[in-house]
């Protein structure tokens, strides 16, 4: 809506018809505050708030922009859905780790979402139905439920989180039950007789008891391969063969359209309707059929192919523009050997924010010094400056140790670190360093004093003293060790 | 095989044993120390090129590895190209490999979750051919294990540092149990020389070399790496390495 959208305090529904009544459809925050809920009749509700605005609900636009959605959720897994009013559905089996696990992933995508003005809450568990409680009926905006114990979590909640039609509910309300346990204990058939087939198949999905397939998001221009099998395929051998091949026809795809893949999805649909995929990335476009079915062949071993595979799907989900570049030719200068391959086939394996390289930053703070960049960031020749020794090992945190020193500027005559005692043969120091006020105000004036410790065999660390020795505002006068020298 | 002290009977011999081993035309390519003293004791007069060497620290060291890594780190950084470093623990910090003449640019990082990925990372990069130097911080490497990355060096031509680092002490007598790698040493700190001034010199090592294949082992009294990753001998002891050319190899120090 732009310049004209009402701001956050206003009350705004959403109206619709159902039959012939007009009813809200949809409150937001400070509508539900002001005693509006879901399903009250339009008319109600603007006599109830004043101030109130209202607009039409626009079934099909929401539901396309749902798509619209999916289809950007893709970068987070192979296999996702629009799960309609209100929902995307994430198939995360195999995706998290390159998201640095399943907590970091769904908080990234929960801010992602919040940086873009949508508010949203996500949950992880064993199955759809679980999750989509969980993301619903608890009241955290992130949840991961450990393996395995979604279905205990799901029998605490209320039956609202079985995704049944309202007047399912509202029935069941009024015959008493309230949990999602209490629907499961009562006897089934008689329950069926009354409410009809679906209650016991949203409970079944719910807790796992039934599989629930869907179809994956896929866009129109999305360039695919697809092969059917006769007889469906299982062995890993068989798999990679069949991998080459599909990659040598995606790659013919792409050279036609003058593209490389930068990430591929290779779908398995499993005999039992299942979908298993494999996701791999790379650092820069890619169209060599050999370095594609290496990476992809890579990681088959985490496919679990179950009765056998009768289709697979392979789909470059983000493609760029090929960039051609030219070839070296001078006699003097020797071509740098690509090594982007090498950086994909270790990302994809152990995940790429594991895969990186360090940057100098300019403080002064030690383990403010350095930050981390992608492996294939160009290189602009910057280093630390070499002024001060740094160790080559530095400790996460700064350990407290036990010292006797003189005030205020002499290194400790002995000090002792995981009980051992070391006694200071010869010291550099002190090297002050200063609190970067304009980060954070409690370091206005806090100062570390570094000093280079030589103990009597010879070992060296790096220790300091918060605080300048003179003026207790500085620092507390502890003293700690930070590193290991060689 | 530059030894000054080896016959050429030796060296017909050697040469009968190498092909005798077989395997592809092997890169006999080596990157010296610029140390006479330790060039001679190893065969090639270097550190062999396409090789697995392992090196380890002494008391300490063997937790914190930090002379280790920095004598490693001062390998890498005269060797071409990018260097590939592999860690489960990430307490490296990068500006003093940069002090040892590795610079930011080249070194790239992976950080595996366990010593098995570790392992397997190693070897991919060994085996990639591109790199100049591959090195991981290993508690154990088994002969199998040691085995592959060594043929995987072999075949690619790239050098590979096995930085042994354990959690306790006592696990540090698995230095002992037999791998493939062509070297292993240890360094250890020493004492450095006192200045005429409060302050501290540049650091010291005692370098072992414990095993070297088709050469003796020997230990040196050195100076730490410099700014571009170079050893250097005591300098009032520089005089006495010449004489000891022809000595025994232990006479250092």
């Amino acid at each position: 809506m732009g310049q004209s959208a009402p701001s956050a305090e206003t009350p705004v529904i959403m109206l619709g018809r159902q039959g012939n009544r007009r009813l809200v459809l949809a409150a937001d925050a400070a509508a539900r505050a002001a005693g509006l809920r879901v399903g009250i009749p339009a008319s109600k509700a603007q006599v109830l708030v004043p101030n109130l605005q209202s607009f039409d609900l626009d079934a099909a636009g929401d539901a396309e922009a749902l798509d619209r959605m999916a289809l950007w959720s893709l970068r987070y897994a192979p296999i996702v859905a629009a799960d309609p009013p209100d929902g995307l559905i994430i198939d995360t089996t195999g995706a998290d780790h390159l998201h640095g696990g399943e907590d970091a992933m769904l908080e990234g995508l929960v801010s992602r979402m919040a940086s873009s003005g949508i508010e949203s809450r996500a949950a992880v568990a064993d199955t759809w139905g679980a999750a989509h409680a969980c993301a619903r009926f608890l009241a955290r905006p992130t949840f991961v439920a450990p393996v395995g114990q979604a279905t205990a979590i799901v029998r605490d909640l209320p039956i609202g989180a079985l995704r049944l039609p309202h007047d399912i509910v509202e029935g069941l309300l009024t015959l008493g039950f309230e949990r999602v346990r209490e629907v499961e204990a009562a006897p089934r058939a008689s329950l069926t007789l009354r409410f009809g087939p679906e209650l016991g198949r949203r409970l079944d999905q719910a807790i796992g008891r039934r599989s629930e397939p869907f179809e994956p998001a896929r866009s129109a221009e999305l360039i695919e391969v697809r092969r059917a099998f006769g007889e469906p395929i299982g062995a890993a051998e068989t798999i990679a063969r069949y991998t080459g091949k599909l990659v040598a026809t995606l790659c013919e795809a792409l050279e036609a359209k003058g593209l490389g893949a930068r990430r591929l999805d290779l779908l398995f649909h499993r005999v039992d309707n299942r979908i298993e995929a494999i996701r791999v990335g790379t650092a820069v476009p890619v169209r060599d059929a050999k370095r594609l079915t290496r990476l992809l062949t890579d990681r088959i071993e985490t496919v679990d192919p179950g009765f056998g595979i009768e289709v697979m799907t392979l789909a470059a989900t983000l493609a760029e523009p090929f960039g051609s570049k030219q070839i070296i030719s001078s006699l003097v200068e020797e071509p740098e050997p690509d090594i982007t391959d090498l950086f994909d086939v270790l990302a994809n394996r152990i995940g790429e924010q594991r895969l990186y390289r360090f940057a100098p930053v300019e403080s002064d703070v030690p383990e403010r010094s350095v930050r981390r960049i992608a492996p294939n960031a160009p290189d602009d020749g910057t280093s630390w400056p070499r002024d001060w020794p740094r160790p080559p090992r530095l400790l996460n945190h700064p350990e407290p140790i036990e010292t006797m020193a003189l005030l205020p500027d002499h290194p400790p005559v002995w000090f002792s670190w995981r009980g051992i005692r070391h006694r200071v043969a010869r010291a550099d120091g002190p090297e002050r360093v200063f609190g970067e006020w304009w980060q954070r105000d409690a370091e206005l004036i806090a100062v570390r004093d570094y000093f280079q410790v030589e103990d009597e065999s010879g070992e060296r660390f790096w220790i300091y003293r918060a605080g300048d020795g003179e003026d207790p505002g500085t620092g507390s006068y502890k003293w700690f060790l930070h590193g290991v020298f060689a | 095989m530059g030894q000054p002290a080896a016959s050429p009977a030796i060296a017909a011999l050697r040469e009968r044993i190498a092909r005798l081993e077989g395997g592809p035309a092997r890169n006999r390519a080596t990157l010296p120390f610029g140390v006479p003293t330790i060039d001679k004791v190893l065969p090639g007069g270097g550190l062999a090129l396409g090789a697995l060497h392992e090196v380890a620290g002494g008391r300490n060291g063997a937790i914190d590895g930090a002379a280790a890594a920095l004598f490693a780190a001062g390998i890498a950084a005269r060797t071409k190209g990018k260097v590939l470093w592999c860690v489960t623990r990430p307490d490296l910090f990068a500006p003093a490999l940069a002090q040892a003449g590795l610079l930011p640019g080249r070194v790239v990082y992976v950080e595996a979750g366990d010593e098995a990925s570790v392992l397997a990372c190693f070897e991919e990069g060994l085996r990639h051919g591109g790199l100049g130097a591959v090195l991981a911080e290993l508690a154990r490497l088994s002969m199998t294990a040691s085995r592959r990355l060594q043929l995987a060096a072999e075949a690619s031509g790239a050098i590979g540092i096995a930085i042994r680092r354990w959690r306790r002490q006592t696990e540090a007598t698995d230095f002992g149990q037999p791998t493939a790698a062509v070297t292993r040493w240890r360094v250890s700190a020493l004492p450095s020389r006192p200045l005429p001034v409060p302050g501290i010199g540049r650091a010291r090592w005692r370098l072992e070399l414990i095993r070297v294949r088709a050469g003796e082992s020997a230990d040196f009294e050195v100076e730490a790496c410099d700014d571009k990753g170079r050893l250097a001998l005591f300098s009032d002891l520089a005089d006495r390495s010449l004489k000891a050319r022809n000595g025994p190899v232990r006479a250092i120090g």
